[in-house]
């Protein structure tokens, strides 16, 4: 391992342009800007955008916290209120921020919504979530957009017709009554061409985990690299901006033979590749990431960097088909893809980027995730003859990371993957 | 007409019969008839009826399956029911059925039609997006498509064509069916000493694997039993159960409740037989278009259901008002998130109404309850010695 960290360009950009977004917010109440609230996954952020809108993103907050040591308490606050310690660590620490009195992790206050776009993509939980905050929040207003499950493995017209009616009936007309604004299509297409270079420049810096040594690590880089899309900046020029820098830089990396970048310096020898499936556990964040890197393990491909979109199998929004292009694209995040095609997309990782191994990292909270993973690991193990690995920790609730049964199976896992790789030799 | 401890005792055998024999041995007398597995909580049934098809109910193994293979598919901060239904997979007690229908209503339940998917099970498997936008303009079309799917599926089997005729006579017989499950609990609440809540839930349950036609000749006698007194009435408070609409309680659970002091008046365990509230218009000359509006305009309340303009906690008080019960117990599944989520919003309005409530988690195979016993004991002295009868006003 190399010491020393030096800060890449992106990553000063990408700093600033949270900071920027954060500092907005906190003045939202002066500008008069009107704050929606959202989640990552089928986040039509390019819409709020079109209307003058600033987008707060409640699972955002919640990793910060946790990220930041704040979430258990906020956890406590909420069970404190009535929540039970079985369900979404996301959403108590969401209420208990909210009962504490809205102070982000940042220390800024977030401002309340004037608007809730419960936008609900792959996870039940996020209406339960907004059923909470819309009686926390009496009176405001509650889009509904209800993303259609592709159970059968693709997306139909009449899925995608029922979500633009959803669109032009229920949610344009709320957000003009609550901006003011009337619907421009025209602007709308502006943001939409914006993601779509995005789009494109996400695919291409993701894939060039196929070069050994990967460049980066795929999971615990790869949610830094996500965060301008899924908070805040999807359809932005500032977006488009970041990702073409950031793809710059990976490429200097990638002709300079350079391997990821951790918090304590560049990995230097790439023992294990691996695919990992599941969210990560941001309380410990670090120590977990440690856990790996230390190994001389690199995450080639992850499941959870595709939670805010999936971009692998082709999607790229359609500015020439604003709302139509908006329905596919909240239609295509990852927990709203059926357990085969998790299975497949899964399978073309491990394929595409060489992995060694696959490993699920289980979430006690998750259950968009959680539920079926063990079969889906059971069907990659059958299929592709790859080791398989189990950990299980949870999203925000520190109470939940054991860090010594971790260790203990990842030990055994890349033990594993060790004597697998003498065995092919 | 056979007695009222005979037809309980055929409605108990009936209702955890887990290798569901009646229901295919209906199937094995015509070629032409399918079985279709319903997971919770609601699916019309009347579609599958009139494919000539039996719609039966997938509630888990509840206590009556040892669980050994179906706990490898999942995670311990996983629910139940999903890994007996996986257990009941992998033992063959599905062999037989050709489809199976997953109603959208929570995580677990969307990835386990995955997991059967996965597993090749049934001819078809169906993921039941229900919408959750009620303006008939936007999802009224959808929602047919959804249905007409699960129409499709069945003709390639049986090649049954669903004429409106058809659809018109089942809507029919399951009107009947809810008209006489409402009356079954309108007496009870009168006379709740006339039927444990128990029975009431065998006798319910046992519609669920069984043609509506047998379902409703059942309700009637025992309707017609229970006109008369049987029982002696006991000084016991009124409760309603909520939280169980998925993953069952164990019947043991049920009758505990009773036998602590409450009389369960009104309860969410098998809310699917009487989601629809009234019953469906059979007049439009488009039943597919009566089946639809009927889930759009009168559908019941539930956690799994976000009706932004019809909030659930002022459905909760009118049917308190309505069932004129003491209190509430909140019984709800481990790590159930739809039920567990609604609680802080549900006790609140309790809180806000004066209305009493305990509250407790079960998984569908707990064997001990006594804890449950002392608590609920408590809680129906505290109301029976201390407590004023529930007013609500202004909802």
């Amino acid at each position: 391992m190399s010491t020393g960290v030096a800060k890449e360009k992106s990553m000063i950009i990408q700093k600033e342009m949270i900071a920027q977004l954060s500092k907005e917010l906190s003045m939202a109440k002066d500008t008069g800007k009107k704050v929606v609230y959202t989640f990552v996954p089928g986040n039509i952020s390019e819409l709020i955008l079109s209307f003058d809108m600033l987008p707060v993103y409640p699972e955002i907050n919640a990793l910060q916290s946790g990220m930041r040591k704040k979430s258990e308490g906020f956890i406590r606050g909420a069970e404190k209120h009535g929540h039970s310690e079985d369900v979404c660590t996301y959403v108590k620490c969401d209420v208990g921020m909210m009962l504490a009195g809205n102070i982000g992790p940042n220390g800024e206050t977030v401002p309340p919504p004037d608007l809730l776009l419960l936008s609900y993509t792959g996870c039940f939980t996020f209406m339960k979530w907004f059923e909470t905050l819309e009686r926390l929040y009496p009176g405001v207003p509650v889009a509904l957009l209800h993303t259609p499950y592709q159970e059968a493995g693709h997306i139909t017209p009449e899925m995608t017709a029922y979500m633009v009616k959803q669109l032009k009936e229920e949610v344009i007309p709320k957000m003009e009554k609550v901006s003011g604004k009337k619907y421009d299509e025209e602007k709308l297409k502006m943001h939409l061409r914006n993601s779509s270079k995005v789009e494109e420049s996400i695919i291409k810096i993701f894939d060039s985990t196929k070069n050994r040594p990967s460049p980066i690590d795929a999971y615990f880089a790869g949610v830094y690299y996500i965060g301008p899309i899924n908070n805040g900046f999807r359809g932005t020029s500032e977006a488009v901006d970041y990702y073409d820098e950031l793809y710059k830089e990976i490429m200097v990396r990638v002709q300079k033979g350079l391997g990821p970048i951790t918090p304590e310096g560049e990995i230097e020898e790439e023992r294990f590749r691996l695919v990992v499936e599941g969210p990560p556990n941001w309380t410990h964040f670090r120590e977990f990431w440690k856990l790996f890197y230390d190994m001389g393990a690199v995450i080639v491909a992850s499941s959870y960097t595709k939670v805010g979109g999936v971009y692998d199998m082709g999607f790229r929004v359609n500015p020439d088909k604003p709302l139509e292009s908006l329905a596919e694209y909240c239609m295509n995040c990852y927990t709203n893809l059926n357990l085969n095609q998790r299975v497949d997309l899964l399978s073309n990782c491990i394929t595409k980027f060489h992995a060694d191994g696959f490993l699920v990292n289980s979430i006690k909270s998750c259950n968009s995730f959680s539920a079926g993973q063990l079969m889906i690991m059971q069907q990659l193990e059958r299929k592709l003859e790859i080791p398989v690995g189990f950990i299980e920790s949870d999203l925000v609730d520190p109470r939940y990371f054991s860090y010594s049964n971790i260790k203990n199976r990842l030990e055994s896992f890349f033990q594993m993957l060790e004597q697998r790789k003498l065995m092919v030799k | 007409m056979d007695t009222p401890d005979v037809i309980i005792r055929k409605c108990e055998e009936l209702a955890f019969d887990l290798n569901f024999t009646r229901a295919k041995e209906w199937k094995a007398q015509d070629a032409s008839r399918v079985l279709v597995g319903n997971m919770p909580i609601y699916f019309p049934r009347e579609l599958v009826h009139a494919a000539n098809g039996l719609c039966v109910g997938i509630l888990g193994g509840g206590d009556k399956k040892l669980i050994i293979k179906g706990d490898a598919y999942y995670q311990s901060y996983i629910c139940h029911m999903p890994r007996s239904i996986v257990e009941l997979v992998l033992d063959g007690h599905f062999e037989g059925f050709d489809g199976f229908i997953f109603p959208s209503i929570c995580d677990v339940i969307r990835n386990l039609s995955g997991m059967f998917q996965l597993m090749g099970k049934g001819t078809f498997v169906k993921y039941l997006d229900y919408p959750q936008n009620f303006s008939a303009s936007v999802s009224e079309d959808f929602y047919i498509n959804e249905l007409q799917y699960v129409l499709d599926q069945i003709y390639a089997i049986n090649k049954v064509e669903v004429t409106a005729e058809r659809l018109k006579n089942s809507i029919q017989l399951y009107n009947k069916n809810r008209s006489l499950i409402t009356e079954l609990y309108d007496i009870r609440q009168q006379f709740p000493w006339r039927l444990t809540a128990a029975d009431v839930y065998h006798i319910v349950r046992a519609g669920y694997v069984i043609p509506v036609e047998e379902h409703n000749e059942i309700l009637e006698a025992m309707i017609q039993h229970i006109q008369v007194d049987r029982g002696k009435p006991v000084d016991k408070i009124k409760v309603m159960v909520m939280g169980a609409f998925c993953e069952q309680p164990p019947v043991g659970l049920i009758k505990t409740i009773e036998m602590a002091g409450c009389y369960i008046i009104e309860d969410d365990f098998l809310l699917g037989a009487r989601w629809v509230q009234g019953d469906i218009e059979t007049t439009s000359g488009n039943p597919m278009h009566d089946l639809c509006m009927a889930y759009l305009e009168k559908s019941t309340f539930s956690s799994s259901v976000y009706d932004v303009n019809n909030p659930k906690e002022n459905r909760l008080m009118e049917l308190i008002k309505k069932r004129k019960v003491d209190g509430i117990i909140f019984a709800a599944p481990s790590f159930c998130d739809p039920a567990l989520l609604d609680h802080p919003i549900l006790q609140k309005a309790c809180n806000d109404h004066h209305v009493r409530f305990i509250s407790f988690l079960y998984s569908e195979n707990t064997g001990q309850f006594k804890v449950i016993k002392e608590q609920v004991g408590t809680f129906s002295d505290s109301i029976k010695l201390w407590d004023e009868p529930v007013v609500i006003n202004n909802l």
